[in-house]
């Protein structure tokens, strides 16, 4: 039972790890272009930066 | 733009007109631009062309090595580039010019920033939702397996407060789109599927924290959560279709005409915007735009194109004293008219609102969903309440259990497969027909495509190509062709072009390559060219015109013809046809074979759409017809029963696109006719046409299959649920197990290749001369320079 109340927390926090990550890449536009995304990757010129 | 006048007034200087040509290309690409702070702008261009890496390449490097511009970022799901520059002479046209250069047809973006942005905001908070949804539906899910799986009631009871900690917010955050749709179809007096959604969802998320505070044995925020994210899954698909469709849409819907020249006495010619433009004011079209408003010749000669205004597929000439439509293409030379409407009252306001009232009746139509949104509701309501009550008699008064039990049976019921049964099987039909290059308005199209019956095509710009070719011509000899191919290449007639083309067809041999030696050149505005060749003079054009120099030969002078003619010899006939567009002749078979009645109603002249229906053998048709008379038509046969589809493309067809249960339009269509369309196809073969019934009755079927999947599953889950064996386990099983058949199912829409051969094998051809989009646009470039 003890376990449980360390690792839940720990289990949660890093969904909402990834939760907070998935967030920011929403809000740094990166879901705005799947299709150019698709094929930017094979462009070996193209610095990868979003925006 | 006010500011032009004053500006710089040596520049303004008479005889310097390219300089005044290009400032006022400079204030158009202004005037399409945001202005960012006082010396940078952003610019959004569309693209149509690009659609690879190599692309996007290109457009990025190339246009940041120019010295103007500090950013740039193109967008290949919408066609866009937006670019961050630096004001300055001509640096806006420099950027179009460059993209121009490099190969793309580029022209302005003129969509409404706001609309861009508020599209983009709604699909950021429904992804933001999706994701708050699934977070806690896997957390609470992994929580409620340990449970499921035999837990002690300690460790149960803290699960259960956990969970219920999780889904509080989330279903506040993810719940949203459900509630807010739900407030306001209630507000309205309505029910929508959203009803049922929301209520469930409260309901269960109330009686599970209530059942975990009181140290009950189950919860439901699982089922609540788990609910939400599947249907935001299907809202989100719902959306990124919709986003790409109006991408597409809107990335072909360029106005005509954005603005004029403005002619002022004692001020140089200024650019304004068409809200600008008011009765009495004089405007000067150049040759290659359209006519913003309606108005009358004042000086100047050239031949008009009025195909997209009345149909009328021959070119005609105009003078000072004539009267102008808006929309009416001018050709070969410059004219100045005098407005006699302003952009409210013109021509193309009058057709607009005659499709405003017409789309009032479409939208009418309510979707499959919906429908079944107005019987499920209220059964699935009145069903929890008969439990409800049922189950209060049955354990004499124990509200409690009587309401767990309820509930149960609103959270089986919930319309979980019924929420992805629609929207995925619209998603994978779009990109079918994206495929085929035809791109569709909404998922609605595809249930009205699904019901028509009788197919009614334009003549002019839809069964026939919108340039005519030549047919036949008399006997040509080597020397007049390189005279005529010169002569014909001097103008951009389309009888002109038609010509050229025919020459350069028939003689692939050495003659071609012969120049003629031509000398003092000139263009009547409604006859032909003529020029001196050999000190003998030569014309192309009418008839008539043509035969006045030739030798006095009485040959019969052809009603739709184009002649040449050396002075005092004989005359060379061309006799010009409209060119049927690509598997015309296919389409209308496969249409009735499929089982639509097909006819045509036409704008042109009897006798030209008696040949077209001949040779396509269509033996109902209608010709010289207004608008008013289109839409009539149309209204009537439906008034009759008839479902119609409308295939057409002009300004003229665009009241009757709109009163059509659905309608077709290619990708050439005047800017009205397209945004009044459900689809428009981009290649230029009429096969489009076929195919997209063909996809649209594909997806019913499989819609219907997936709704008799829900309500088989409902069939066995609400029983159980009623008789109270529901648990939340069952539940979560009997949910997502339905939701994946139905998801399964549609899927199979991608395999789905039974379409005809006439129509698998054409477009690919077309597909490889450069890509969608590109193939149909005949509106000339509003800014090339």
């Amino acid at each position: 039972m003890t376990h449980l109340l360390v690792l839940i927390p720990i289990a949660l926090g890093l969904g909402v790890l990834g939760l907070i990550a998935f967030f920011w890449s929403v809000r740094s536009g990166q879901y705005e272009d799947l299709e150019g995304s698709s094929v930017r990757i094979l462009d070996a010129d193209e610095d990868d930066r979003p925006l | 733009m006010n500011q032009c006048c004053a500006i710089d007034p040596k520049k303004s200087s008479p005889g310097d007109a390219a300089e005044i040509f290009a400032r006022l290309e400079e204030e158009r690409v202004i005037a399409a631009s945001e202005r960012l702070d006082d010396q940078r702008f952003q610019t959004s261009f569309l693209v149509p062309d690009m659609h690879c890496a190599g692309c996007i390449g290109t457009i990025e490097r190339g246009l940041l090595s120019m010295p103007q511009v500090e950013s740039v970022r193109a967008n290949l799901t919408t066609r866009r580039v937006a670019v961050c520059w630096t004001k300055g002479s001509k640096h806006g046209t420099e950027i179009l010019n460059f993209l121009n250069r490099l190969g793309f047809d580029a022209s302005l973006d003129d969509l409404k920033q706001t609309l861009v942005d508020q599209d983009a905001a709604k699909g950021r908070r429904l992804l933001s939702s999706m994701a708050v949804s699934g977070f806690a539906a896997a957390n609470i899910m992994l929580l409620s397996i340990s449970v499921w799986s035999g837990a002690e009631p300690q460790t149960a009871q803290l699960f259960h407060l956990i969970s219920g900690i999780i889904a509080v917010p989330a279903v506040a955050y993810a719940g949203r789109p459900f509630f807010q749709s739900a407030f306001s179809a209630l507000s309205a007096r309505r029910l929508n599927m959203d009803v049922p959604i929301s209520l469930a969802v409260v309901l269960a998320l109330l009686m599970s924290l209530f059942e975990s505070l009181s140290g009950g044995a189950e919860a439901y925020f699982d089922a609540a959560v788990t609910l939400l994210f599947f249907l935001l899954i299907g809202r989100y698909l719902d959306h990124l279709m919709r986003h790409k469709a109006r991408g597409a849409a809107d990335r072909l819907a360029r106005m005509s005409s954005k603005g004029a020249v403005l002619i002022e006495q004692g001020c140089p010619p200024r650019f304004i915007e068409l809200a600008e433009i008011k009765p009495g004011m004089c405007l000067r079209v150049n040759a290659g735009e359209r006519l913003p408003v309606n108005g009358e010749v004042l000086s100047g000669e050239s031949d008009i194109d009025r195909a997209l205004v009345t149909g009328e597929s021959q070119s005609q000439s105009c003078r000072a004293g004539d009267r102008l439509e808006a929309g009416v293409l001018v050709l070969t030379g410059s004219i100045d008219i005098r407005s006699t409407s302003d952009a409210k009252t013109s021509f193309l306001a009058e057709i607009t609102q005659m499709i405003q009232a017409a789309e009032r009746g479409r939208s009418f139509y309510v979707s499959i969903a919906d429908r079944m949104a107005r019987i499920y509701a209220p059964v699935v309501h009145i069903l929890a309440l008969l439990t409800f009550i049922g189950w209060t008699l049955a354990t004499s008064g124990d509200w409690h259990l009587a309401i767990y039990v309820a509930i149960a049976v609103l959270i089986v019921t919930c319309p979980c497969a019924l929420g992805l049964a629609v929207p995925v099987v619209h998603v994978i039909a779009a990109q079918r027909m994206m495929d085929h290059g035809l791109l569709m308005r909404d998922g609605q199209t595809l249930e009205r495509l699904n019901e028509i019956d009788h197919v009614i095509f334009d003549k002019t710009g839809t069964l026939t190509m919108a340039e005519p070719t030549v047919s036949a011509s008399s006997q040509l000899s080597d020397q007049p062709l390189a005279v005529i191919n010169a002569l014909a290449e001097k103008t951009s007639h389309p009888a002109a072009k038609a010509v050229s083309r025919h020459i350069q067809s028939l003689a692939e041999g050495p003659s071609v390559d012969r120049q003629a030696d031509l000398t003092s050149l000139s263009e009547r505005a409604g006859y032909g060219v003529e020029a001196i060749w050999q000190n003998q003079r030569v014309r192309l054009g009418r008839p008539t015109w043509v035969a006045e120099i030739a030798a006095g030969n009485n040959l019969e002078i052809k009603h739709h013809g184009v002649m040449f003619a050396v002075e005092n010899r004989e005359i060379i006939g061309f006799t010009l046809e409209d060119d049927l567009r690509p598997g015309a002749e296919a389409t209308i078979l496969e249409l009735r074979r499929m089982g639509f009645a097909v006819s045509i109603l036409s704008g042109d002249q009897p006798e030209a759409v008696r040949r077209v229906a001949e040779r396509l053998g269509i033996e109902e048709y209608l010709s010289s017809l207004t608008p008013q008379e289109k839409i009539q038509h149309v209204q009537q046969r439906q008034a009759q029963g008839e479902k119609i589809l409308m295939v057409g493309d002009g300004l003229n067809d665009a009241p009757a696109l709109a009163a059509g249960h659905a309608s077709m339009a290619p990708a050439s269509a005047s800017d009205v006719g397209r945004l009044a369309s459900d689809v428009i196809f981009t290649r230029s073969d009429l096969s489009a046409v076929a195919t997209a019934c063909q996809i649209a009755r594909r997806a019913q079927v499989l819609v219907r299959q997936n709704f008799a999947l829900a309500l088989l599953y409902n069939s066995v889950a609400v029983p159980l649920a009623v008789l109270g064996f529901v648990t939340p386990l069952i539940a979560a099983i009997a949910m997502s197990s339905s939701s994946l058949i139905v998801i399964a199912n549609s899927l199979r829409l991608t395999r789905f290749s039974n379409l005809g051969k006439s129509t698998q094998d054409r477009p690919r051809l077309v597909r490889s001369n450069g890509g969608s989009g590109r193939s149909g646009i005949s509106q000339p470039r509003e800014l090339a320079a």
